[in-house]
């Protein structure tokens, strides 16, 4: 992919830290990441992927350090963070729909509230997502009534309907049922044949393998190694990637 | 039936005959003991009068029509009140911080005060500055003292509603782009004042008995009308008779505020 080479830098960090309280959880987060470029971010629980993913969209103030959307600084305090989400989509590993909406008004909340588009301007659009994600007979149900797998479409789906530039993923598929891990990662790999800038935290190191461009190992607050997935998961340089790999695919495979 | 289905069968059984002895021992103890008291047959005639009863009735039913009526434009108004008060100590703007502070005291000083202190120094106090008509109207200050008192009770119902709302319902909101006004708006709340409704069906429940403490100021309600007829005819029965009418009233209501709470406990189990 030599084009991959010539694409803009999307989102960029440049020495990000973050503490609760006393405890440092990101210890100086560099990275790039290009326009259409999928990123994994792997490594043992706690280990701060969650936490830089909630700093990207600034859900998390960050300590010090900087953020940048297409070369400008978001991460600048009193800067109107709506306008910057807006941007940037997220999904969380519990779903967090709306419970006292319809999944259709899950998706058409944000639109319409903080973009001011009337029902009949975005619902097309939102019915087409649906549509797209395999949810056409499910929109006018409640979240209750959906499965897992269901749910979580439908979280992407709301975060898409922002048409964002940037969609960031929190461990999406750790609390489905193993049967249902498959159709929210297709979701995933049609996202990224559209070329959408993707960052996804994950446990599904079999998924990274395959469908990532780039996979970062993080542990204790840092990136230790980064890299092609074939380069990470065959050949890894550094003896912390190599007992966490080591631990991981013995699970999985 | 199986083993066990024959078991549970037989276990039912003796329950239900153990229930109905132990009750019936205890309905015939007051049965046979109440009239051994010196004073039964006074307080038979005073309180238990069938002909004072069925001559009052009629009227004292009239009288709680004012009280239902207190109680229907009080309510709104308290749950109005009660929901600004909780979103002045919910919300974080420093903007907003005079009102947090003024929610806070508020909510102190009215919880802390017995609601007849309040019905006697806003009923007789405000009156007292010489007003003229209609704003001496003893409905009007009576209701401004259920609205004082029960608003703060309200609000603290309801901002416990808030609170229990996850965060991660906050993160999701904001993290689409809505301001912290929309978020509540249309996040926060309708969660949360669906999860408190049965809280504060209580509150209502309380303050439809409280509105009988206007008679103290002049309404002729029915716990009024009622002393009215205990001096007319010298006989506490219609007192009685005004309990049975509440009764009837915050009876089935409490019942289905527990039937409310219990099915919102199963939805979040």
């Amino acid at each position: 992919m030599p084009e991959a080479e010539f694409s803009p830098v999307k989102l960029a960090l440049k020495g990000v830290t973050k503490s609760f309280g006393p405890h440092q959880v990101l210890k100086g987060i560099d990275m790039e990441i290009a326009a259409g470029e999928m990123v994994c971010l792997i490594g043992p629980s706690g280990s701060g992927k969650s936490t830089l993913l909630r700093c990207m969209n600034l859900l998390e103030p960050i300590d010090d350090g900087y953020v940048y959307l297409d070369g400008a600084d978001i991460s600048e305090p009193g800067l109107d963070l709506r306008l910057i989400r807006r941007r940037i989509g997220i999904v969380f590993q519990a779903f967090n729909l709306f419970p006292h909406m319809s999944a259709m008004d899950n998706v058409l909340l944000a639109p319409r509230r903080a973009l001011r588009k009337s029902r009949e301007e975005v619902m097309p659009d939102a019915e087409a997502l649906f549509a797209r994600f395999g949810l056409a007979d499910h929109m006018n149900k409640f979240p209750d009534q959906l499965s897992g797998g269901q749910q979580q479409r439908v979280a992407v789906i709301r975060a898409l309907a922002m048409r964002p530039e940037v969609m960031l993923f929190d461990e999406i598929t750790s609390a489905l049922d193993p049967e249902l891990v498959e159709e929210v990662l297709d979701i995933l790999r049609q996202l990224r044949a559209d070329g959408m800038t993707m960052v996804l935290a994950t446990h599904e190191m079999q998924f990274a393998r395959e469908a990532a461009d780039r996979v970062c190992f993080m542990d204790d607050g840092v990136i230790v190694e980064e890299g092609a997935p074939e380069a990470i998961f065959a050949n890894p340089q550094r003896e912390r990637t190599k007992a966490f790999l080591k631990g991981v695919l013995r699970r999985q495979v | 039936m199986n083993r066990r289905q024959r078991y549970e069968a037989r276990q039912r059984r003796r329950s239900g005959l153990i229930a109905t002895a132990s009750t019936l021992i205890v309905l015939a103890a007051i049965y046979l003991l109440i009239p051994l008291a010196p004073g039964w047959e006074r307080v038979k005639a005073s309180f238990f009068n069938w002909d004072v009863f069925a001559r009052t009735f009629p009227t004292l039913l009239e009288a709680f029509l004012l009280d239902i009526a207190i109680f229907l434009w009080s309510a709104p108004i308290i749950a109005v009140l009660g929901l600004l008060i909780a979103l002045c100590r919910a919300v974080q703007s420093p903007a907003l911080f005079p009102l947090r502070i003024f929610g806070a005291l508020y909510v102190d000083i009215f919880r802390g005060i017995p609601v007849v202190l309040v019905i006697y120094l806003v009923g007789f106090g405000v009156p007292g500055l010489g007003l003229p008509r209609p704003w001496n109207s003893p409905y009007i200050w009576g209701t401004v003292a259920l609205v004082l008192t029960y608003s703060p009770y309200v609000a603290e119902i309801l901002r416990s509603g808030i609170e229990s709302i996850h965060q991660s319902q906050r993160a999701a909101a904001i993290s689409l782009g809505l301001s912290e006004r929309d978020t509540m708006r249309y996040v926060i709340l309708p969660q949360a004042i669906r999860r408190v409704v049965p809280a504060n069906m209580n509150i209502f429940i309380a303050l439809q008995k409280d509105v009988a403490l206007l008679s103290f100021i002049g309404p002729v309600e029915i716990l009024r009308q009622a002393g009215i007829f205990k001096s007319l005819l010298a006989n506490f029965t219609p007192y009685v008779a005004a309990a049975v009418i509440f009764l009837a009233i915050t009876i089935p209501a409490t019942r289905y505020a527990d039937y409310l709470m219990a099915r919102e406990r199963n939805a979040r189990g």
